[in-house]
């Protein structure tokens, strides 16, 4: 019996929703099979807490007395540089910013202990920080230098805005090599000693509607603890990859680009991170409502950490040097054992995205929809999925010689 | 058998001092050194596994603490900040002795101080700087 979103939203208004985590339903649907599961329940909820590099915010600071245009100048927040391309008081942060004179690798290997991430952190949780700016000065918009302490209360708009989160699936790394390697995917010891992944599995929103039927351009989400939104697929979105009969991809595939009113959000879902010997990322808590439209909705959601599956690459050599293959794959039920065999050799994993966090995501999601304060959207347009040509490519190099230009061959 | 896992804070006039030798030859205690830093006219300081008979045990300390020896036992010097931590795991594959686990049906991550023989691995792979050593 197909349900419309409609009728789930009318069902939420009155607080008698169905709703599961994408981990409960697992066990709902073993002890009543699909098809009455289907029936009896309206919506599951997914969730990952995970570092997503891709990660910003963008501001309106308000205008200063004289006024000031910032735009095409140089500021800074907390020593982090921000962008500043737009009119007079618009500026973007990106997550893995990180300040001037921050010694990055110099010192090998960086610890990045503050950067981008660390500043929406701190605005999220009501901290003043830093405004620094120089400005070249117009008739219109004659100051030349602004230096204030500002709160994001203060502010007019500030809008997280991600371009790429909620990888469906990723990479298993280890490190092949003889010595040790820092890397986006953590520390990772010399000859096979660790292995790292990053996904919720079971409980990753992406990976709960593998095809993206009800996923899409408009949906409503939790978004680091306030209500957000899916703007559309997120960059380098891959969704024609290798799949399980399930439809699930057995490797990164699929990303969202989400945005949401930052006032509204918290700082326990927005964690600024420090990769030792890598960089600055954000930590962001996302979950994503799937409503059960039909039987084959709710299998797709019922999906467990035994059927998804992920490739293991090697990130001292492979990963760098864009090698294609995998040293073998491995199921998350595997991973999150807390060992997985490779080449032979037994080898103790470790996760960078929090399974715990996870289900906590899910489960506030489950409770604001169970107590009528959370609706469902419609999504205006689907996400690109596996037949729409779209693509991930790598980078062509052309080079520039004596300033002429090169076509493409 | 007891074994304790200590800091010995050695003050400078004491650096001259086979202390280690005299815990094992005249206490008959076990002594693994996990860490030293033992530098000219400062304090010295040596993170040690020491283990032997309960009495032993009691009565080398007491030698080590009459002589001048600030002794204090590792867990206070190795921190886990809950707040800060998100359970993301990313510790627990680095961590030689298991005081950093996870408990694998909720993933639940928990940290033993009396495990931990501050090696100080889990620090670079935490990217929430949960992990705090004071040395």
């Amino acid at each position: 019996m197909a349900k419309t979103i409609q009728e789930i939203n009318e069902k939420i208004k009155k607080g008698k929703a169905v709703v599961y985590t994408a981990e409960e339903i697992i066990d709902v649907v073993k002890s009543k099979g699909t098809k009455k599961a289907a029936a009896e329940v309206d919506v599951v909820t997914t969730g990952t807490f995970a570092p997503m590099c891709s990660s910003g915010a963008y501001f309106n600071v308000g205008h200063s007395n004289p006024r000031i245009k910032l735009g095409g100048g140089t500021v800074t927040l907390n020593d982090v540089p921000v962008y500043t391309g737009f009119a007079a008081v618009d500026i973007l942060v990106g997550a893995t910013g990180i300040p001037e004179d921050d010694p990055r690798n110099k010192v090998y290997p960086g610890k990045f202990h503050y950067g981008g991430a660390h500043l929406i952190e701190d605005l999220v949780a009501g901290k003043d920080v830093r405004l620094e700016a120089r400005a070249y000065g117009t008739d219109c918009y004659p100051r030349r230098k602004l230096e204030t302490w500002i709160r994001l209360e203060d502010m007019n708009e500030a809008v997280l805005f991600n371009i790429r989160n909620a990888y469906q699936n990723y990479n298993v790394a280890v490190n092949l090599s003889d010595r040790i390697i820092h890397t986006y995917m953590g520390v990772l010891h010399p000859k096979l000693r660790n292995a790292t992944y990053c996904s919720a599995g079971q409980l990753s929103p992406l990976l709960n509607d593998p095809l993206y039927h009800t996923i899409g351009v408009g949906t409503r989400i939790f978004l680091g603890g306030g209500i957000g939104y899916v703007v559309d697929r997120g960059t380098q979105h891959n969704p024609d990859v290798p799949r399980t009969d399930q439809g699930v991809p057995r490797m990164g595939s699929g990303t969202l680009s989400v945005t949401g009113d930052l006032k509204q959000m918290s700082s326990r879902w927005l964690r600024g991170a420090s990769f030792t010997g890598y960089g600055v990322t954000l930590a962001v808590g996302l979950g994503i409502p799937i409503p059960v439209l039909d039987e084959e909705v709710l299998k797709r959601t019922a999906v467990t950490d035994e059927d998804i599956v992920a490739q293991v690459v090697d990130y001292s050599e492979a990963y760098p040097n864009c090698v294609p293959g995998s040293l073998g794959e491995v199921s998350y039920a595997q991973l999150k054992s807390g060992s997985i065999t490779v080449n032979g050799k037994k080898v103790p994993t470790a996760g960078l995205s929090s399974y715990v966090r996870a289900r906590e995501v899910a489960n506030i999601l489950k409770g604001w929809i169970a107590e009528g304060s959370f609706q469902l959207s419609e999504s205006v347009a689907p996400l690109p999925s596996v037949d729409s040509g779209v693509k991930f490519k790598l980078l062509q190099e052309r080079p520039i010689l004596n300033n002429a230009r090169v076509a493409v061959d | 058998m007891a074994t304790k896992r200590l800091t010995f804070n050695f003050p400078p006039h004491l650096i001259d001092q086979p202390v280690t030798y005299q815990l094992i030859t005249e206490h008959n205690l076990k002594v693994n050194i996990l860490r030293a830093r033992i530098t000219p006219r400062e304090w010295g300081r040596l993170v040690v596994e020491i283990s032997g008979k309960k009495k032993n045990l009691d009565a080398g300390l007491q030698f080590a603490t009459d002589l001048g020896l600030d002794i204090k036992p590792l867990a206070l010097d190795v921190q886990w900040n809950a707040d800060k931590c998100i359970e993301c795991t990313a510790c627990s594959s680095v961590c030689p002795t298991g005081a950093l686990s996870v408990e694998r049906k909720e993933m639940h991550v928990s940290f033993d101080h009396e495990k931990c023989i501050a090696c100080e691995l889990c620090i670079p792979a935490c990217p929430y700087e949960a992990m705090q050593i004071r040395f």
